[in-house]
């Protein structure tokens, strides 16, 4: 089940005045036919001629010293056209390179893709090989001799800050508040964010509540493994196919890797089978962009689900305490948080958003949030939809909760009153434009769900709200007008759900011509315009921007033909729903005028480059209810629903998908998720056995409640969508736990053995 | 290396003779010798069913099949499953339920759905998520998928119906 709320009129207001005709309805997707009969073309379904395999040796240790890599029998198997290493990549110096979110060294990108002189983590890329079959690659993989002196390892955020540590860089000094640290530690960067007076806000409270909360490392679970395809021309040109949420990011990451121009590398960005964050820092691509180059043959590089476990993502497990301070009116009076997050092998955790996200769906007037991004030896983490929120919202989320329950406080009023709104200052700084966080909140207070009673043994109902900035940034299309009134358009942000489609809706609704009258293909980095990242919630928001811009160009030029035509000034035309009107009942369809375009002059393409402030921050309430089995502690949801401000729902299909896919991540996070390592550092569950996501089995139906609260800063209203959903649901589930057994878990995920250790401790 | 085996097999309705190393996948040997790339690798080790092909009628995840098995065997993948002009049931309802974000789960679902609509017209909610818990998708929560193969189900009686 799933409702729009829409206010027509204030939908109206943003557009020409009229409903929308194409906006807010539920087209086909463009590509959905190519999707369903599997003619689709992924990553792995490229075969250029001549193609060679490419296989990534990687470290069995979590933290040794390479000391020597003999390759000689690897290159003597029969079959073996190359081996790769470090050497082999550009040092490409302590560069910083923004990806759109987060940013990296190029150094340690450099050494992630390929291990210099030490290895950080089990699983970390050593050496690559290309063969005429993967298997032979594989066999010579296993020829490979490295040498490797073995270091004690340290694999969890608070043992990593400890003094005696294991250190992971011996020239790592803490950034301290902006002072550089004398010794080394495992510790990047400490800082601060605060806002009023902190102990003066604790004193005014009547309540005040301090607990500590765990999180564990987790990983974006895309169903398609990574994947690159190169080919180095002799000409010096690299093309590369691969699954990404950036081909332009691609682009940068491989020039500056292999040390050629950025324009001599062409990405072509095929279809991706999911990223949610860990498809934009490059492993792959520069690995079989040398390999190419050392064979002369494109080479295909794939990993293995391990591979992916082990080498790729994840999102930080992290260690974060919360202070929060009430008073008797049941007004927040001050908020402190201190926050650990794991980086792993090299700098770079989430913890800046996560810190800036903790208390944002809130008023506090007095804060302080210390924030800590910590090195540890796991794969170096990487954003996961809404980084480094959802591991925060759990720690918050769960101590309104206690405190709503100890002063009897209904928790959705407890929202209302001290929720953030146009005008609220983060901790950290920003103030709202207007948001909808009130909004959320009211859609579950009046929904179904909400409105009706929860009963039997063992159930709980638990909600919690969540925020996420989204992002602007740059986006460009083009869009040409075809002879038979329809419009091809070029864009460049990769489509992981639907994006395309929402693109051309928009450019359809400005033209006021049809969805299926428009033709998107999301073009290589040589055939549109710079595009910035699928990530962020920016796609809808901004590439979208950049389409109705382009239809806006479209508008100028069609009218100039027209007012041409017809022998008028062009200010005596005018566009209507998708037609021309000039003087004296002089009227063009946009389709007629289309026909007439290429016979009397130049083609029309309209264009949209778009770097765009105004995003508009998004915010969810979800309610849940669970029944927890006391004998063994598994956790069973029973009806979930999901409420979020949208701004504007241009697919709402695809809308009420990214809430209800967002929500389940965040449930299997919450319930079932986790890497568990042994003392050396070895990931025991790298398989999706054991290492296990919600299958349909373990769900009900998601409900959803899209509340659209136009954003103004986008010419339809559209706020980012895909990443809050994630956010709220552990702490949701939390919450509905403790209502239903009493007992308050602190760590993630909240597995049957965990809510069994509870219960268990509770009776005695 | 062992030697190369020859492979007598039907494939989407068609005979088909291959040449494949015996320790090579069935999934590997229709992506990479016959370039059937619509079956998709996600894991490799039979717990994602990205892979799931029909053997002789049922369901198996192609990965953990040796291509020197299909030997006689009838294969259907998702390449066969449209008919000449235009769409099966099950890939409309689909569409029409938007029940795909990345798609590269898919034609697995897809599969899977038709080996459940061949064992069971007509099932509850519990049949088809009890069937399906092979599928891993990561992208939709698996709701509209759910509701895609229920409508399915429902397209399907119609069209027996109407013949």
């Amino acid at each position: 089940m799933s409702t729009v709320e829409r206010d027509k009129a204030k939908a109206g207001s943003n557009g020409n005045g009229k409903p929308y005709k194409v906006i807010g309805t539920r087209p086909i997707r463009h590509d959905g036919v190519d999707k369903v009969t599997g003619r689709a073309k992924y990553g792995a379904d490229i075969h250029p001629t001549g193609l060679i395999y490419g296989v990534v040796l990687r470290s069995p240790h979590a933290h040794a010293k390479i000391k020597s890599i003999d390759v000689s029998k690897a290159l003597a198997l029969p079959g073996v056209r190359a081996v790769v290493t470090h050497k082999d990549l550009r040092e490409p110096g302590d560069r910083i390179l923004e990806l759109g979110e987060g940013a990296v060294n190029l150094r340690e990108l450099s050494n992630n893709v390929l291990a210099a002189d030490k290895v950080l983590y089990k699983g970390h890329a050593v050496a690559a090989i290309a063969a005429d079959t993967i298997h032979i690659a594989e066999e010579a993989a296993g020829l490979i001799k490295v040498d490797y002196e073995i270091l004690p390892s340290v694999l969890d955020v608070e043992a990593a800050m400890n003094s005696g540590a294991p250190l992971l860089h011996a020239n790592l000094f803490t950034d301290e508040l902006g002072q550089k640290a004398t010794q080394p530690s495992n510790v990047a960067k400490h800082f601060r964010f605060e806002t009023g007076e902190i102990e003066k806000g604790f004193a005014k409270a009547k309540l005040v509540i301090e607990r500590e909360f765990r999180t564990a490392t987790v990983h974006q679970g895309y169903i398609e493994p990574h994947n690159a395809t190169a080919l180095w021309n002799a000409d010096g040109h690299i093309t590369v196919w691969t699954s990404t949420q950036g081909a332009f990011s691609v682009r940068q990451q491989v020039a500056e890797l292999v040390d050629v121009p950025i324009s001599h590398v062409k990405v072509i960005p095929m279809e991706i089978g999911g990223g949610f964050g860990g498809k934009i820092r490059v492993y792959l691509e520069p690995v079989a962009a040398i390999l190419s180059k050392r064979t002369g043959r494109p080479v295909k590089v794939l990993m293995n689900r391990a591979d992916v476990f082990e080498g790729t993502g994840p999102t930080p497990g992290s260690y974060i305490r919360v202070k929060l301070g009430v008073d008797a009116q049941g007004m927040i009076t001050a908020g402190q948080a201190y926050m650990a997050y794991e980086a792993g092998g090299y700098p770079g955790s989430p913890i800046g958003a996560g810190a800036m996200c903790i208390f944002a769906c809130y008023n506090i007037p007095n804060g302080r949030i210390d924030g800590y991004d910590v090195v540890v030896n796991k794969p170096q983490t990487s954003a996961y939809r809404a980084p480094g929120a959802t591991n925060a919202a759990f720690a918050l989320e769960t101590v309104v909760d206690e405190i709503c329950t100890q002063l009897k406080l209904d928790p959705l009023e407890f929202r209302l009153k001290n929720a953030a709104r146009e005008g609220t200052r983060r901790v950290d700084g920003p103030v709202f434009p207007r948001v909808g966080m009130i909004e959320s909140v009211e859609a579950i207070q009046s929904s179904e769900h909400w409105k009706t009673p929860l009963t039997g043994k063992n159930r709980g109902r638990g909600v919690a709200s969540g925020f996420w900035f989204n992002c602007g940034l740059k986006s460009a299309v083009s869009a040409t007008v075809n002879p038979d009134g329809n419009v091809s358009l070029v864009e460049g942000s990769t489509d992981i759900g639907g994006s395309r489609t929402g693109i051309a809706m928009q450019l359809a609704e400005t033209l006021g011509i049809a969805a299926e009258d428009v033709i998107p293909t999301v073009g290589d980095t040589d055939s549109v315009g710079y595009n910035d990242i699928t990530g962020g919630s920016r796609v809808t928001f901004a590439t979208g921007y950049a389409a109705y811009e382009a239809a806006r160009d479209i508008q100028r030029q069609m009218v100039g033909r027209a007012a041409q035509l017809w022998e008028v000034d062009p200010s005596q035309v005018t566009c209507e729903q998708g037609s021309f009107i000039g003087p004296e009942g002089k009227k063009f369809t946009f389709k007629e005028l289309a026909a007439l375009v290429n016979k009397t002059g130049e083609p029309v393409v309209g264009r949209g480059s778009v770097d765009p402030e105004g995003c508009g921050g998004a915010f969810a309430t979800h309610v849940v209810d669970v029944e927890v089995d006391p004998e063994t502690g598994k956790v069973q949801i029973l009806r979930y629903t999901a409420s979020q401000d949208v701004g504007t729902a241009i697919h709402p299909s695809y809308v009420e998908g990214q809430i209800q896919g967002g929500a389940v991540q965040g449930i299997g996070w919450g319930l079932n998720e986790e890497y568990f390592y042994d003392a050396q550092g070895t990931m025991k569950n790298a398989t999706f056995l054991d290492y296990r996501i919600p299958t349909c089995y373990d769900l009900p139906f998601i409900d959803t409640i899209i509340v659209e609260v136009p954003n103004p800063g986008h010419p339809y209203g559209v706020r980012g969508v895909g990443e809050v959903p994630i956010i709220p649901p552990p702490a949701a589930l939390a919450n509905a736990i403790a209502q239903a057994v009493g007992v308050r878990m602190t760590q993630l995920p909240m597995s049957p053995p965990r809510v069994l250790h509870e219960i268990l401790a509770k009776k005695s | 290396m062992a030697k190369k085996r020859i492979v007598s097999t039907t494939i989407n309705g068609r005979q088909v003779e291959l040449l494949c190393e015996p320790r090579q996948t069935l999934l590997e040997v229709l992506r990479d010798t016959l370039d059937l790339t619509g079956t998709k690798e996600g894991c490799s080790n039979g717990n994602c069913g990205a892979c799931t092909v029909l053997m002789n009628g049922r369901p198996v995840v192609s990965c953990l099949v040796l291509a020197v098995e299909a030997e006689g065997a009838t294969l259907e993948t998702i390449e066969g499953v449209a008919p000449v002009d235009g769409l099966d049931p099950v890939q409309q309802a689909f569409l029409e339920n938007a029940a795909l974000q990345c798609g590269i789960c898919t034609p697995g679902f897809i599969m899977s759905t038709k080996a459940l609509l061949n064992e069971n017209p007509d099932p509850t909610e519990h049949d088809v998520r009890f069937y399906l818990s092979g599928n891993l998708c990561r992208c939709t929560g698996y709701d509209k998928i759910v509701r895609a193969v229920l409508d399915s189900a429902q397209k399907r009686k119609k069209a027996v119906a109407a013949k």
